[in-house]
């Protein structure tokens, strides 16, 4: 095959995929970009340029910075959970353990549920009054508690069902690491007198690193992406407590139809995400050790 | 490792609590549903079995037509997917053509930049191409998957060059090579990245709920969540009924190839 007849092959294998990519993710997102810059167009007026206009309503709208703020405690408490909990439960069911087959399968189901699956099964949780939760506490003589409908505790209750559903998925990517460490390790590490802690410590954890690196920059984006359980749960309130940045892009752009405000919205999210998972490879790339 | 008798004991409670409290929202969920309503919220052990909700949930919607949306979507994507990834794949694998560095990097910066997260312009590029309300348009902006590229690609390196090159003395074209050699060798890989799709799109839910305004092409997700939305608060044991039956197909996969899935989801994320 001459080269000129390789780099046709190669650029017809790829084109349809290609167009795809592009028009679906690339074009698009470079649209959203420019699309903040102009005003939604209404009825007989067309869009016009506005500048930063978009940027300024951002900076002054006092829903956005809630709904930002509670992004932002959303990611840096489901984050951090939901991946020690993986790294607990990987290493609990890669150890000996009685009933193993039953507590991995336990801690994996959640993951093959749609996320408005579960929140359907969460909602009868925290329903007050008859929910499960109230039943229990009431049973030991605890007032009753709407756990989605008081704004203090709306985003906790959807914290807590993210947690539930994200930590089996990345216990089984910490399963797989921690399967491919070497025994001999562990071998060596008995004959030097290194307890569980030390071994865990000083090897495990840090033959681990690229691992939670992967792990991390998922978590980070699923946090993001998944606001599935807010529409069943608690539709964003109550008084947006418990709203997350997709969601609020979902209210302006489809219940609202100001889609050049939630062009602007999307670039926040863009940009947030890049450099969350840049900064957070940087961060952790130092401490990754590559075999 | 000097792992004590106390310590081992420990350790297993620690795990068998994490995993009844991880189980118990699955079980109670089974438990309403097979229960008479009037036992949802009163627990008897002895409370008689019945699969009435399933029979009237089935009943008060469409599911049936929901569930053949979301089994043509899931397949259209899958196809999609197979042919469109492994053409790209085999492309940055084994051809030198020059941008393959710079086209490489545009596909792994869908990683990032999720068609989920681009809702507004999709839905505007779904119009103008007349597009909504249908199935294609629930699958298209998935089917170039920068996932699928990238994990074919790093499988298809893996084939020995010995191989390609003794199928092509034979006088196979690159597609027949792709073919006869690449593709049978890659069949974990498919394996596992069509369970992690065929999950991953069966459960989807923002994006279809965005571009479907009617039964006709509306997927489970989107039909559950308008089910339980009539009826909330009304009859809960209906409501879990309807939600076992919607993450039916992929609990009973799940629980008869529970092996097959767990090696799947780490094949697909590790390399």
């Amino acid at each position: 095959m001459t080269r000129r007849v390789e780099w046709i092959y190669g650029w017809l294998l790829l084109s349809p995929a290609l167009v795809l990519l592009i028009a679906f993710t690339h074009l698009p997102a470079l649209n959203t970009l420019w699309g903040s810059f102009f005003s939604t167009p209404r009825g007989q007026r067309p869009a016009k340029f506005v500048g930063l206009g978009n940027y300024e309503t951002l900076l002054a709208d006092e829903t956005f910075w809630q709904v930002f703020s509670n992004s932002f405690w959303y990611a840096v408490v489901t984050i951090p959970v939901s991946v020690a909990l993986a790294l607990l439960m990987a290493i609990w069911v890669d150890g000996k353990l009685a009933g193993r087959g039953f507590v991995r399968l336990a801690y994996f189901a959640p993951t093959v549920l749609p996320l408005i699956a579960v929140a359907n099964i969460w909602m009868f949780f925290y329903t007050p009054g008859f929910g499960l939760i109230d039943q229990i506490s009431g049973a030991f003589g605890f007032p009753s508690v709407n756990w989605l409908g008081d704004p203090d505790l709306a985003l906790g209750a959807v914290i807590v069902v993210a947690i539930w559903k994200e930590a089996g998925f990345f216990m089984i990517f910490y399963l797989a690491a921690l399967q491919s460490i070497p025994p001999q390790l562990r071998e060596a590490a008995a004959i030097e007198g290194a307890d569980r802690w030390t071994f865990f410590r000083r090897i495990t954890f840090p033959l681990l690193m690229p691992t939670t690196l992967f792990v991390s920059v998922n978590a980070v984006i699923n946090s993001f992406r998944l606001v599935d359980h807010i529409f069943v749960m608690t539709d964003g309130g109550p008084d947006n407590a418990s709203s997350l940045l997709l969601f609020y892009i979902y209210e302006i752009a489809f219940k609202f139809w100001d889609t050049a405000y939630a062009s602007t919205l999307t670039v926040v999210l863009l940009v947030l995400l890049s450099v969350l998972a840049v900064g957070q490879f940087f961060l952790l790339d130092k401490r990754v050790h590559y075999r | 490792m000097n792992q004590t008798g106390l310590d081992r004991w420990l350790n297993t409670i620690g795990a068998w609590t994490l995993a009844l409290l991880w189980f118990l929202p699955l079980l109670y969920a089974v438990w309403t549903a097979v229960h008479p309503s009037a036992y949802a919220t009163r627990f008897d052990l002895w409370a008689p079995l019945t699969f009435e909700n399933f029979a009237n949930a089935w009943a008060a919607a469409p599911f049936a037509r929901y569930f053949l949306n979301s089994f043509l979507l899931v397949t259209f994507i899958l196809i999609g997917q197979f042919i469109l990834c492994t053409l790209a794949a085999y492309a940055f694998a084994r051809f030198t053509f020059p941008g393959s560095t710079v086209l490489f990097a545009l596909v792994l910066l869908q990683l990032l930049v999720m068609p989920d997260i681009l809702i507004v312009e999709n839905y505007k590029t779904m119009r103008a191409l007349g597009l909504v309300d249908t199935i294609v348009a629930i699958g298209l902006p998935y089917i170039a998957s920068g996932f699928g590229i990238f994990l074919l690609r790093q499988t298809f390196k893996t084939v020995p060059k010995e191989l390609d090159e003794a199928a092509r003395v034979e006088g196979a074209g690159p597609l027949l090579v792709l073919w006869r050699v690449y593709v049978p060798l890659a069949k974990p890989t498919y394996l596992a990245y069509g369970l992690v799709s065929v999950s991953h799109h069966w459960n989807n839910f923002l994006w279809p709920l965005i571009v479907t305004n009617s039964v006709e092409t509306r997927p489970v997700t989107v039909g559950l969540s308008i089910f339980a939305a009539v009826d909330q608060g009304i009859d809960w044991s209906l409501i879990n009924a309807a939600t076992l039956m919607t993450s039916g197909p992929l609990l009973i996969a799940f629980l008869l190839f529970q092996r097959q899935f767990v090696q799947s989801f780490m094949r697909a994320g590790i390399r």
